[in-house]
């Protein structure tokens, strides 16, 4: 075992630590979710850790519904929901209203959030909403093959310092990346690699206040609650679904851990 | 205890009010300006652009030509046509083999094991005459077409294709009052349009994805595709010398799938200034970049993904209509059979459509799956003509070696050139089939629009085989 290969002992590329679960999801120990803008190749990411065949395309809006799938790996049993692509989490379609109150009240365990290498910045603005709403995420930085034809250099040092999550640089579609990536889930999924996800910097010390007076009084009625700040944007924006949500009281059935809320 | 909570909670919501008003009503700009503001900045930090993009360069060339106003749509039917044509071409010499297998030797071993263990005449004629042709026979004439076409459209979607279509159909769209993204949608009911309608969900507004939905069935889905190529094989290619029978059998297939996108959009257009009143809401496409296609990958998940499981579900529902069939020819009351009865009653009424007897009753036992229409008309028409020499009997599915017999049949059962026509203009717009039919139900959540949507294609479909006819009597006799 000392004189093995290094190669095999290392967690980031033992393959045979990665089990295919198809549509097999009992039990499972993590819940993980696909998140992203449109046609960036969550399908694809999907499929890669599955071994599910969900249809991919090269459109954006091919994802209407959420696919779901599972895997082991290092022993782990983890079930993966693909969610519709979206380009924000603000307004009200059906897709984004899909992904955004899975990610909400679905509490997933780790986000993998898809982004295209190719338009970094387009794509940051979701993730930044989604790091808002969850702390524990992951970015896969997708379609590095592209982005080199492109002549496109990402740091993913740097990305990863600033968006305090891990970057792992990908090819979905050649199969490249998905060992680092499984690694940086595990890290995730199981806490030793604890987030600092980035918070919008640039807002008003006016509305600050506001978000923090109104977080403190959702922090009394939904003590379990991890995104209270978002909550409290999301109620000073006057969004109605949220609204109902704090009305209804629905917002505290998550507090128990009840992962039956009809979405 | 509740009541307090409730009365927290009614607390935090008229805060929420009170600061909104404070916080003044730009407060939704200012803070997706701000999430814009620092991507911008993290991107800025991250990203590094080395020299030109030389691949993005060539995507807008490519993009210039193929979503131009001249050319575009040249090249999208050119494309289709194409399509088509090799669909039409391939397929034929596979389907002659399956058939030779799964009909000419197959029926004839399973007949006669029936007979070794004294199977009852009228079981071994449901079981074997009924349901195993039906089914040998949606898998002689589906699956060779459906191999064909479905990794061909699985390259040109994975190619990045499917967008500029969208791009190129959206200002004809609008103009009809209906959602850009409906393009999308339409290009999915090319394949299934149960998968249509549930793709409708990417439109937002309510109003334009009805739309979208009730005009879902004038795409062609893959369980008309097989009808519209035979039909147009027999009556449209056999006007034209054989060299040119396919690319003009191609070609009238485009036409009537033209036809389908021109009543999709006039539909469209009617409902929008009519029941669903309403201005066409703006959206964003982007236009993906173009990706190599994955050719293995594609032919291994358009082959998995789509074929075996479309012709799995047109060999479920073509079980029970075998058996159906069967029934309905071997049932008699006094002289004549079922089959018979209704098609001489019917006769008359399909006559003035230019159709006849045997296709009304051919759609209404295909209900539930397109796929068997052809295999189901040419069955009642030998029973009705009595037509000696094919087929094993009364009520059997029979195969035909090739397009020319099958031509033999309705030539002997009185089809005509009108009533081809009639046959693929009918296929294109009758009642969407039943899966379809429970799938809008599902997404509408409306008696009313799934009523809406299954008969509106059929009356259309009425109208329009009536004036055909009516005009080809006026010209023509």
């Amino acid at each position: 075992m000392s004189n093995s290969n290094n190669c095999d002992n290392c967690p980031v590329h033992n393959k045979e630590n990665l089990i295919k679960l198809g549509l097999n999801m009992e039990q499972v120990d993590y819940v993980i979710t696909m998140a992203g803008n449109p046609n960036t190749g969550k399908s694809t990411v999907f499929n890669n850790l599955t071994g599910l065949h969900q249809h991919t395309g090269n459109w954006p809006g091919k994802t209407v519904s959420r696919a779901e799938g599972g895997f082991i790996y290092n022993e782990k049993r983890y079930k993966v929901v693909d969610l519709p692509g979206t380009y924000s989490l603000l307004s009200t379609s059906t897709d984004e209203e899909v992904a955004r109150n899975f990610i909400l009240f679905g509490q997933p365990d780790v986000t993998v959030i898809v982004v295209d290498a190719t338009r970094l910045e387009r794509n940051l603005n979701l993730a930044l909403q989604i790091l808002e709403i969850t702390d524990r995420a992951v970015l896969c930085l997708n379609l590095m093959d592209e982005a080199k034809r492109n002549n496109i250099e990402i740091d993913e040092r740097a990305l990863s310092k600033e968006l305090g999550i891990p970057v792992i640089p990908a090819s979905a579609r050649r199969k490249e990346g998905m060992k680092e990536l499984l690694a940086a889930i595990e890290e995730v999924a199981a806490g030793k690699y604890v987030c600092k996800p980035h918070k919008i910097k640039s807002r008003s010390i006016k509305l600050n206040n506001a978000i923090s007076s109104l977080a403190s009084k959702l922090a009394e009625q939904f003590p379990n609650l991890p995104n209270l700040n978002w909550v409290a944007l999301r109620l000073l924006e006057g969004d109605n679904s949220i609204i109902e949500a704090v009305q209804s009281g629905e917002l505290g059935s998550i507090n128990a851990g009840d992962s039956t809320v009809q979405l | 205890m509740n009541d307090t909570h409730l009365k927290e909670r009614e607390n935090i919501l008229s805060e929420a009010n009170k600061a909104r008003w404070d916080l003044g009503i730009d407060l939704h700009d200012t803070v997706i300006e701000s999430i814009y503001e620092d991507a911008s900045r993290i991107a800025r930090k991250a990203v590094k652009q080395k020299g030109e993009k030389a691949a993005y360069a060539l995507d807008l060339r490519i993009d210039k030509i193929v979503t131009s106003r001249w050319l575009g749509f040249p090249i999208m039917f050119l494309l289709l046509a194409l399509v088509f044509w090799l669909t039409v071409t391939g397929a034929n010499y596979p389907s002659g083999l399956l058939a030779s297998f799964l009909i000419d030797y197959m029926h004839p071993i399973l007949k006669g094991v029936a007979a070794s263990i004294h199977m009852p005449w009228w079981l071994d004629g449901v079981l074997i005459d009924g349901a195993y042709l039906a089914m040998a026979w949606v898998i002689a004439v589906m699956l060779p077409p459906m191999a064909i076409f479905f990794p061909l459209f699985t390259l040109l979607e994975d190619l990045g294709y499917l967008p500029r279509v969208a791009f190129n159909m959206d200002s004809l769209f609008r103009k009809a009052g209906a959602h850009g993204k409906q393009a999308l949608t339409m290009s999915m009911g090319f394949g299934c349009n149960a998968a249509g309608v549930i793709a409708a969900r990417v439109i937002d507004s309510p109003r334009e994805r009805l739309i979208a939905i009730i005009t879902n069935n004038f795409s062609l889905c893959n369980g008309r595709w097989p009808t519209q190529i035979l039909i147009a094989s027999i009556f449209i290619g056999g006007l034209v010398p054989a060299q040119l029978a396919s690319v003009v059998s191609a070609g009238a297939v485009v036409g009537i799938a033209v036809l389908g996108i021109f009543f999709s959009l006039v539909v469209s257009w009617g409902l929008s200034k009519s029941v669903l009143r309403g201005e066409a809401s703006a959206f964003s496409l982007e236009l993906p970049p173009y990706r190599p296609p994955r050719i293995w990958q594609t032919l291994y998940t358009s082959l998995i993904d789509r074929t075996i499981i479309v012709l799995w579900r047109a060999v479920i529902f073509a079980v029970p209509a075998g058996i159906v069939i069967w029934l309905v020819a071997n049932v008699h009351i006094g002289e004549l059979s079922l089959a018979e009865y209704f098609i001489q009653w019917s006769n008359p009424f399909a006559f003035v459509f230019g159709l006849n007897g045997v296709i009304l009753l051919a759609y209404i036992i295909a209900i539930p799956a397109n796929e068997i229409v052809i295999p189901t008309i040419l069955m009642l028409t030998v029973l009705i003509t009595g037509a000696n020499g094919v087929g094993a009997g009364t009520g059997v599915i029979f195969e035909l070696n090739s397009v020319g017999d099958t031509a033999n049949i309705l030539h002997a059962g009185g089809w005509t050139l009108l009533t081809g026509l009639n046959l693929m203009l009918f296929s294109l717009l009758h009642n969407p089939c039943s899966t379809t039919i429970y799938t809008i139900f599902k997404e509408t959540r409306s008696v009313k629009w799934t009523v809406v949507s299954t008969f509106l294609p059929i009356v259309l479909g009425f109208m329009v085989c009536f004036f055909t006819t009516q005009i080809w009597y006026l010209f023509f006799v």
